[in-house]
C-alpha cells in the first residue's frame, strides 16, 4: 500500500521547539483531507510523545508513515530508558523535573494519554540505551 | 451554489503586485497572478489584514453609503460598541446616538444592548451545562469562518448563539413593527461597523439563512459627517440603554469578563488566535470554560474600518464604562430561543485539502514534497505564492509552474546560456 513517509529530528536542546513535528504532521493530514478524529488523535498522542522525548531523553527522531487507513509513528531516542514501563504507564506517575512541571507538563498523563488516543502502542526500552515508542492510529469508519 | 460574497475587494489599478498582502494573509488566501493580487475565495475569512497592510490602498472593504438608507421608510442604525471609542472627551454615549439621529436615522438600537442579552444567554446555557467546553465565542465572524475551514474538531465548541449584531437587528425590527405596524420590508437596518468581516457576515451568514441586517456602513465612512453633527447638537436625546457589560464588548476581554467567572481566556490578533486554536485542538489548554477570540488586535476597536488607534479607543471605552450600570438589558420570556443558531456550524473540508480522494491527495502530497526539495526555501513570494510550499501546492494543483520561481528560472536560463557557450 502506498504511503507518505515523513522524518523529523527532534532537538533536545530547546524545549520551546517541542511540538513542531506533531504540528507539521497535523498540517499535512489536514491537507490530505484525512479523517478529522484520526488527525486529532495523532496530533495529541504524537505531541505527548514528542514532549517526553525532549523532557527525558534529550531529543531524538520521529518517523511518520501515513497510509490511507492508518498512521504509524515511531519516536526513537537515545535517552536513559524507562526502568519500569508498567509504572510509567500509570496515571499520575511522573519523573519530570520541576522546571517543566511549572509549564504545566509532567502531570504523569503523558504515556496514559498516548495509550488512550492510539489504537496500538508499543514501547521498546533499554536502560542506558534509549527508548522506541511505536504508535498506530487507525481511521475509524463513521 | 451561490457565489460567496467577500467584502474585501481589490482596486486593480492601485495594485502593483507587491508581496505585502501575500505575506500577511493568515490563511494563505492570496496569490499574485499577472502582476495583481487575487483572493482565493474559499480560503478568505475577511479578516481585513490585507486592507490594513496594503501600502497602496488597493485593498478595500465594500460597505454601504449613507445615501442608501433613503431607500427605506424606517431607517435604523445599530452601532457597534467600538464606535463609542472613536471620539475624544466623550462621556455620554447619547451624544453619538443623537448624532446618528441627526444623520437621518429614525431609530437607534445599540448592538451593546444585544451583547448584554447574548452574555446573559451564554451564562444561562453554561449554568444548564448544555454546551461543549471550552465554549468558543461566536461574535467574531472572521474567527467563526476560520474555525469552519481549518479546525474541524472545534466546530462543536463554538457558542451556538447569534452574534449581537444579528440579535440587535432582529429585536429592532420586532420593536418597530410592534410600534408602527409597518411592513418588515420597509425597514432598513444598518450596522455601523468597524469590521469588514461583519459586512461579509450580513451577505453570507454563518449560522442563519438570511441576516436581519440590511447593510453596513463603515465607521470610517460615516465619521466626518457624524462628528460634524455631534458638534452642533441642540439637545441630546436620552436614547442609550447599554450597561458596562455591553459597551465592554468593544474591546478584547469584554465578552469573556461578562461571563462573570474566572475560567476564561481572551486572545486577540489573528496570529495569536490561530496559536490558541491549534493548542485547543491538541487539548493543551485546560481549566478554561470560555474562550473569547478576536481577529483584530485590541478586539473590535482594532477593526480596519475604525478610525482611532485601537489602544486609544480601548482606553476611552474603559473610561466610558466607569459611569455605566453593569447591565441594562435582560432576557425575558423565550427570547433565548430566538437567539439560537438556525444552522449548525459544519466543517468545510474543501478549503485546504488537496483532493477529495485520499489516494489522489497522497499522490499529490508526495509530488509536493519532491517539488519542495528543489525550491530554494526562501519564501520570498516573488512567484506569487506566499511560501515555497504554497507554490509546490499550486504546481501540483495545476495552478502554477516551476519556472514561476524566479530562482529556478534564473538557474534554467544560466544552464541554457552555459550550453550555448559550449557550442
Amino acid at each position: 500500500m502506498s504511503n507518505i513517509h515523513l522524518h523529523y529530528d527532534v532537538s533536545g536542546e530547546d524545549f520551546t521547539r517541542a511540538g513542531e513535528a506533531s504540528g507539521s504532521v497535523k498540517k499535512r493530514l489536514k491537507a490530505l483531507g484525512y479523517n478529522t478524529d484520526a488527525i486529532r488523535r495523532v496530533a495529541i498522542a504524537m505531541y505527548e510523545a514528542e514532549i517526553n522525548m525532549v523532557i527525558h531523553a534529550d531529543g531524538g527522531f520521529v518517523d511518520v508513515d501515513i497510509f490511507p487507513d492508518h498512521v504509524d509513528v515511531l519516536l526513537s531516542d537515545h535517552g536513559p530508558g524507562i526502568p519500569d514501563v508498567e509504572k510509567a504507564m500509570q496515571e499520575g506517575f511522573s519523573t519530570a523535573p520541576d522546571n517543566v512541571r511549572n509549564l504545566g507538563f509532567g502531570a504523569g498523563m503523558g504515556l496514559p494519554n498516548i495509550k488512550k488516543y492510539t489504537d496500538d502502542m508499543r514501547i521498546e526500552t533499554e536502560i542506558g540505551k534509549g527508548t522506541d515508542v511505536y504508535l498506530t492510529v487507525k481511521v475509524k469508519d463513521a | 451554489m451561490k457565489q460567496y460574497f467577500h467584502s474585501v475587494e481589490l482596486d486593480a489599478e492601485l495594485c502593483c503586485g507587491c508581496t505585502n498582502c501575500l505575506k500577511r494573509c493568515p490563511t494563505e488566501a492570496i496569490r499574485i497572478r499577472g502582476g495583481k493580487a487575487h483572493i482565493l475565495s474559499e480560503r478568505c475569512i475577511d479578516c481585513g489584514e490585507c486592507i490594513r497592510i496594503c501600502p497602496h490602498h488597493a485593498k478595500r472593504a465594500r460597505s454601504n453609503s449613507l445615501d442608501e438608507i433613503q431607500q427605506y421608510k424606517i431607517k435604523v442604525a445599530i452601532p457597534a460598541p467600538a464606535l463609542f471609542g472613536q471620539f475624544n472627551n466623550l462621556n455620554d454615549i447619547d451624544f453619538v446616538l443623537t448624532g446618528l439621529r441627526a444623520l437621518g436615522f429614525d431609530y437607534i438600537y445599540e448592538v451593546s444592548r444585544a451583547a448584554e442579552l447574548v452574555s446573559e444567554a451564554t451564562r444561562e446555557l453554561i449554568r444548564e451545562d448544555k454546551l461543549a467546553k471550552p465554549i468558543i465565542s461566536s461574535a467574531c465572524p472572521a474567527i467563526v469562518r476560520l474555525i469552519k475551514i481549518r479546525f474541524p474538531e472545534l466546530c462543536g465548541n463554538v457558542l451556538p448563539l447569534l452574534a449581537p449584531m444579528e440579535v440587535a437587528a432582529k429585536i429592532a425590527r420586532r420593536e418597530i413593527i410592534k410600534m408602527t405596524g409597518i411592513d418588515d420590508k420597509e425597514i432598513g437596518v444598518f450596522f455601523i461597523t468597524p469590521c469588514p468581516a461583519k459586512v461579509t457576515e450580513i451577505n453570507n451568514p454563518n449560522s442563519t439563512e438570511s441576516s436581519a441586517v440590511t447593510g453596513a456602513i463603515a465607521i470610517s465612512k460615516i465619521y466626518p459627517e457624524l462628528t460634524s453633527k455631534m458638534d452642533h447638537l441642540k439637545v441630546v436625546e436620552p436614547i442609550a440603554k447599554s450597561g458596562l457589560i455591553g459597551v465592554g464588548w468593544a474591546t478584547s476581554g469584554g465578552e469573556a469578563a461578562a461571563m462573570l467567572g474566572d475560567k476564561y481566556l481572551a486572545a486577540d490578533g489573528i496570529e495569536n488566535v490561530i496559536r490558541v486554536l491549534e493548542e485547543l485542538e491538541d487539548e493543551h489548554i485546560h481549566g478554561v470554560d470560555f474562550i473569547e477570540l478576536n481577529a483584530c488586535s485590541g478586539g473590535c476597536v482594532g477593526g480596519v474600518l475604525a478610525v482611532e488607534n485601537p489602544y486609544v479607543a480601548q482606553a476611552r471605552i474603559q473610561n466610558l464604562r466607569k459611569y455605566l450600570p453593569v447591565s441594562l438589558n435582560h432576557l425575558h420570556d423565550d427570547q433565548i430561543d430566538h437567539m439560537k443558531w438556525e444552522n449548525e456550524l459544519t466543517f468545510n473540508a474543501e478549503s485546504f485539502r488537496l483532493s477529495d480522494d485520499i489516494i489522489e491527495a497522497m499522490d499529490m502530497m508526495e509530488k509536493m514534497e519532491e517539488i519542495c526539495k528543489t525550491l530554494p526555501g526562501l519564501d520570498c513570494g516573488s512567484c506569487g505564492a506566499p511560501t515555497c510550499r504554497a507554490l509546490a501546492e499550486d504546481i501540483v494543483k495545476g495552478n502554477a509552474k516551476e519556472t514561476d520561481c524566479i530562482h529556478k528560472l534564473k538557474a534554467k536560463i544560466q544552464s541554457v546560456y552555459d550550453q550555448l557557450g559550449t557550442l
